[in-house]
């Protein structure tokens, strides 16, 4: 069993005092002994990223339309899109998902990244939609992180749109329809 | 395609950090314990091995490109041929899959696999941040990019398609901690219960931090060679090696977004029919179609029909306890949706560690005997090796040479499996290690 006792610890934080310099001994023998020196180094960069292909799927959702793709030859539809078909190889038109999903997962994240720790709890879903196999990645929100149970599989959600967007797919979110 | 056999391995101990080691020296450890093992002098193994394939998952946790030969270099194994390989927590195991390749083509008699990881390097937020970023950067991670997350929605998936109970995963973490109590190469050696699991903070529903497996520093080494590899070797040492014989590697991959997996039929082993499975949309989310392709694929290479019979013990890629239910049935341990009964009625425990509980059919096949990455830990470019480490050890019997202790050592082991696995299900390697 773990005790209680052993988890209490001072919370680490990454600041820290400048160091220029630290003791050195005569004997260089004494060397193979010492403490790692361990420094915080900043790892920062800024990204030209471009959504390519997909950029339609980004200027739908700042247009309150959310986005999926058909393939030409096959039917076979992508919620998340792909201009090229991963069932046949064809060629793929972009469609208007329907207005209303599906829970087909979810869950309550109460860690994170540390980007997003901030915001927990917060709830991911999958959404699925009538005619389409695959699925979408989303964030589902107004529902109590308290109640999570297989029971909200199945329950009808719909999309919702940020009114500024900032072209990420968190432009869009989904509500419990009922 | 030749023979191949392991015949050395070393571990540098996972743990939650290494400040006093760079990574050439993690890997360094593991090296020299490897070649003492086999009673082989730094210079007789520079001449006996032909080249290297060095294993590292992120390039962000090393902040270092080309770390793979600032390895090799470490170990005076270059100017000999060498190259990394990616692929996210299956990097290990695609290491060992290339470095028998190498040995199986003829192209080298001697080649080293080394991995490693220092995740120490951030905290653990941004390590899980780092981590995401093995998800679609354009539609997965910016909504809220979370590994626990995926592999949480997954097995709720899996709660509702099969029943599997969160008292089920927890059994598997209590498996695994016990197990790896005995293990001194452990970074977490605990005595838990089922109350435990679920009593420990929630990380994502229903995944609570005792269903996850933890970040680590550590290295992993495994020394694979032909048979003429072998007698060069034991020309050069003057001992007699004891190989183990890889019989069979299968690689399966799917699609990066789990969002994209296809509905279709499962891909059967031998010993299952398709009426086993009349009406399951496979694999959805709640099944891995890359590792039962990576499980055929090492089963026909080895003629496996009935891994219940035909394998002694599995070490599989438990980076969850949810995880581990939907690799049983991957692996075709039991059927698909039947994971959480089988380790609720004991399977996977070894049948002569007291866990705490009942259970009805103990040890059937030992599963994470070592304690799996939920105890040992997961420095993911070392992982798949240490699980090949392991294996070896267990199919040589010196689990208590290498152990000082021999409570871990699957009794009369000939076969075992291994398996290493990435992203939410979108590499996974399948190695089979028997007695030569």
């Amino acid at each position: 069993m773990k005790k209680e006792k052993e988890n209490i610890a001072m919370p680490e934080t990454e600041e820290g005092t400048v160091l220029f310099n630290v003791p050195f001994p005569k004997d260089l023998k004494q060397l193979k002994g010492m403490s790692p020196i361990i420094t915080l180094q900043h790892y920062g960069i800024n990204y030209i990223h471009s959504y390519g292909q997909d950029s339609p799927f980004f200027a739908g959702l700042a247009n309150g339309r959310l986005l999926g793709t058909r393939c030409t030859s096959c039917g076979y539809v992508h919620v998340t899109p792909k201009l090229h078909c991963q069932q046949c190889g064809g060629e793929c038109e972009w469609m208007e998902l329907p207005k209303e999903g599906r829970i087909h997962t979810f869950t309550v994240c109460y860690f994170g990244s540390e980007e997003f720790l901030k915001e927990t709890p917060f709830m991911l879903v999958l959404v699925e939609f009538a005619g389409a196999k695959t699925l979408m990645l989303s964030r589902l929100l107004g529902v109590d992180p308290s109640k999570a149970s297989v029971d909200l599989i199945g329950k009808r959600v719909k999309p919702r749109f940020k009114r500024n967007s900032k072209f990420k797919p968190t432009d869009v979110y989904f509500v419990l329809t009922e | 395609m030749r023979p191949v056999y392991m015949v050395s391995g070393g571990i540098t101990k996972f743990a939650k950090a290494h400040p006093e080691m760079t990574f050439q020296l993690m890997v360094k450890k593991a090296y020299d314990y490897a070649l003492a093992d086999i009673g082989l002098t730094h210079r007789e193994a520079v001449d006996a091995i032909d080249g290297v394939v060095a294993s590292y998952f992120s390039d962000h946790f090393t902040r270092q490109l080309m770390a793979g030969i600032m390895v090799q270099d470490y170990l005076g194994l270059v100017p000999k041929p060498g190259h990394r390989v990616e692929g996210g927590g299956a990097t290990g195991g695609i290491c060992f899959q290339e470095a028998y390749k190498s040995v199986a083509s003829g192209v080298m008699d001697v080649c080293v696999a080394y991995g490693f990881e220092t995740m120490s390097h951030v905290n653990t937020w941004k390590g899980n941040e780092f981590i995401a970023l093995a998800s679609d950067v354009n539609f997965d991670y910016p909504v809220g990019g979370f590994y626990t997350g995926y592999y949480a929605m997954m097995v709720v998936r899996h709660m509702k398609e099969f029943g599997t109970k969160v008292e089920q995963m927890a059994m598997v973490s209590v498996k695994n901690h016990i197990n790896a109590y005995h293990n001194p190469y452990a970074q977490k050696r605990e005595q838990l219960t089922i109350e435990d699991v679920r009593n420990s903070p929630m990380v994502a529903w229903p995944l609570t931090r005792l269903d996850v497996c933890v970040m680590s520093d550590g290295a992993a080494v495994a020394l694979l060679a032909s048979e003429e590899g072998i007698r060069k070797l034991e020309k050069a040492s003057g001992t007699r090696l004891r190989p183990v014989r890889v019989s069979g590697v299968g690689r399966g991959t799917d699609s990066m977004r789990m969002a994209d997996r296809p509905h279709g039929k499962v891909i059967l082993l031998p010993h299952e029919s398709p009426d086993d499975y009349r009406g399951l949309d496979y694999p959805g989310i709640h099944s891995f179609r890359a590792g039962r392709m990576a499980t055929k694929l090492a089963y026909d290479m080895a003629g496996i029909k009935d891994p219940l019979k035909d394998i002694d013990f599995v070490e599989l890629h438990d980076a969850y306890t949810s995880s581990e239910i939907q690799t049983y049935e991957d692996m075709g341990l039991c059927r698909y949706g039947e994971g959480g009964k089988f380790v609720e009625a004991g399977n996977p425990f070894l049948p002569n560690i007291d866990y705490g509980l009942k259970l009805k059919k103990k040890g059937t096949i030992p599963v994470n005997p070592s304690g799996g990455l939920m105890a040992c830990g997961h420095p993911v470019g070392a992982t798949g090796l240490m699980q090949a480490v392991f294996a070896f050890w267990q199919v040589q019997h010196s689990i208590k040479k290498h152990f000082g202790n021999d409570l871990l050592q699957v009794r009369d082991a000939k076969r075992g499996a291994i398996h290493s696995h990435a992203g939410t299900g979108t590499y996974v390697t399948v190695s089979i290690l028997e007695k030569a």
